[in-house]
């Protein structure tokens, strides 16, 4: 009988041969991420008694959902992980200047296929991208996982998603992502290994991969996972990995998957989550003309290069809508310098958009406040009530190229009729 | 080892529908405490003072499918405990909310029997070692947790329980 991916997985990182779904196991995770939650995560060390680091090469802390600092005590916040990191010999640190933890250990060579990753954020299901096993847990557990170097995981059932492309024009993963949440459910989803597979899988680049397992936790995923190939190893190359230290893992052809779901999208519209939770899914025709007071291009999910780029595809030549802020916000430095040196950031800017520091932004909470009544289109993973300031506002969800498009006329716009 | 009558939790029950998300639990704006008492002033904020009201008078909160989802934020457990909740019961729970509920020492569990039975108000027990859910005369099963989470449990969270194993190992 044939092994799925996360079988494989927390084989090799239990030592454990012949695991079968719904066992607990410990595993021994390679990277431990913690985010802007990495002082709680020191406070607990505190608290146990500052025992020894089960190995501090493992551990890796981006200070990214509140950056920089907007008061007194988160400066201290970071202050206390900036510290901790010179004082344990931790390298792997990322100042408030890096951008969102998934996209920087990516992109500093951190995440190699078939590693098992464990962060402080749900959206850690990212790292499928390049064929890892990510997977969110709490802060306690990164602390623990600091001291003993491992914890217990239930090795999950796994399902199988089949995509047919190509897209149309002005359709993206983003609105594969979308559709599948909608059709699948906030919890259809829940405590599986989720695989991608398929050919317009295969055509994807990596960036677009990311914003596929990143969005497969708003179904409730544990992990999800492209199988890694050419185009994996491609990026790991530019981005300085010795592909002779990676040992990728590919689910077996004859797995046994509890679930398969196949999705034609072929002729696929834009689709938009709309308020107040993300499987509240409508093709956009329904909601065109929907007044907007803000747009977001941020978040983990849709504010990488290609993000960037396709936002400025639709802008350029424009301006944005009169009373409309246009927030953008880059995942990484990176990123950041790249869209500069391409002029992409002139081009945005030229419009009328607000570029920020790279980093969580709005997403999190930090800057991008709305008003009672006020309405955001975002490219960001949630909408839940609140998460944006008032919570009498409203967050939808979209494209990048929704948003740049929408970001013109004011209103929700479908990008497949605005000529590009 | 704790006898059942010492893993039995309960008293008037608040009621929530389905989806109940992190960003209403606790929004991300208090996430820069880890106080449990502090956090547990803004539980359940976004829905209201009457929901937090009866929320502080209740000390089981009864939710329908995929309770917690959302962030992997552990102060959505650790706001709960510090208003005063024992016990959660829930038709199901988003996977991360579930980890830092045990690892919290929280009790989680799955019971959509009780759920269904359940009305706001009522009187809930909840036996996570005998794996029962009593409303009123009547009993619901649920699966018992697997050992090693009923050791986390017992102990009052993961920090606690590898602080009494670190204990342990030092005699």
């Amino acid at each position: 009988m044939g092994k799925t991916f996360a079988i494989k997985a927390l084989e090799r990182a239990s030592g454990i041969d012949g695991l079968v779904a719904g066992q607990i196991v410990d595993a021994y995770p390679d990277l431990y991420m913690s985010h802007t939650a990495t002082w709680r995560c020191i406070k607990t060390l505190e608290r146990m008694g500052d025992p020894d680091l089960f190995d501090p090469n493992r551990i890796a802390m981006v200070m990214d959902h509140i950056s920089p600092a907007q008061t007194s005590k988160i400066a201290g916040d970071h202050r206390l992980s900036r510290e901790f990191a010179v004082s344990h010999g931790i390298k792997n640190f990322f100042d408030v200047n890096a951008g969102i933890a998934h996209v920087v250990l990516m992109e500093h060579g951190l995440v190699k296929p078939g590693n098992l990753i464990i962060g402080t954020d749900s959206h850690s299901t990212i790292y499928g991208a390049l064929g890892a096993l990510g997977t969110g847990v709490g802060f306690s557990e990164i602390t623990a996982a600091w001291v003993t170097g491992k914890l217990w995981m239930k090795v999950p059932e796994s399902m199988y998603i089949n995509v047919t492309g190509p897209l149309p024009d002005g359709v993206y993963p983003k609105d594969v992502m979308l559709k599948l949440i909608g059709d699948i459910t906030a919890d259809g989803a829940t405590y599986y290994s989720v695989e991608f597979h398929g050919s317009w899988v295969e055509s994807l680049s990596t960036s677009e991969r990311m914003t596929l397992c990143n969005l497969a936790m708003e179904m409730g995923a544990k992990n999800a996972v492209v199988p890694p190939d050419a185009e994996t190893e491609r990026y790991l190359l530019e981005h300085g990995v010795d592909l002779s230290t990676v040992e990728p893992i590919l689910p077996d052809a004859d797995a046994i998957y509890e679930h398969r779901i196949d999705l034609d999208a072929r002729t696929l519209e834009p689709q938009i989550a709309v308020p107040h939770n993300v499987d509240n899914v409508v093709p956009i025709s329904q909601v065109v003309g929907t007044r907007l007071d803000q747009v977001f291009i941020g978040s983990c999910a849709n504010a990488k290069y290609d993000d960037l780029a396709i936002a400025a595809k639709y802008l350029k030549g424009h301006t944005v809508a009169p009373g409309v802020r246009l927030v953008v916000t880059p995942a990484s430095a990176d990123i950041m310098a790249k869209a500069a040196a391409d002029g992409i950031v002139t081009t945005l800017i030229e419009a009328g958009a607000m570029i920020t520091n790279p980093g969580c932004g709005a997403c999190a909470g930090s800057g991008g406040a709305m008003a009672d009544g006020e309405v955001t289109l975002s490219t960001a993973n949630r909408n839940f009530r609140g998460r944006m300031g008032s919570y009498e506002s409203s967050i939808y969800l979209s494209s990048p190229a929704v948003a740049a498009a929408s970001a013109i006329s004011g209103v929700i716009t479908d990008p497949t009729l605005v000529l590009a | 080892m704790n006898t059942a009558s010492d893993t039995r939790l309960g008293g008037r029950s608040i009621v929530f529908g389905d989806g109940v998300n992190t960003d209403v639990i606790i929004p991300g704006r208090y996430l820069v405490s880890i106080d449990p008492v502090e956090l547990g002033t803004h539980a359940f904020e976004p829905l209201g003072a009457e929901v937090q009201a009866k929320l502080a008078e209740s000390p089981v909160v009864v939710a329908g499918k995929n309770f917690g989802c959302g962030s992997a934020r552990e102060q959505a457990a650790t706001c709960l405990i510090g208003v005063g909740v024992k016990a959660v019961v829930a038709r199901s729970y988003s996977r991360v909310f579930f980890r830092n509920a045990i690892n919290t020492g929280l009790v989680a569990v799955e019971c959509p029997s009780a759920v269904d039975a359940i009305r706001e108000g009522d009187e809930v027990w909840v036996d996570h070692a005998a794996g029962t859910v009593t409303v009123g005369e009547s009993s619901y099963q649920f699966a018992p947790f697997p050992p090693v989470l009923r050791e986390i449990l017992e102990a009052g969270g993961l920090v606690e329980h590898l602080m009494k194993n670190f204990a342990k190992e030092k005699k």
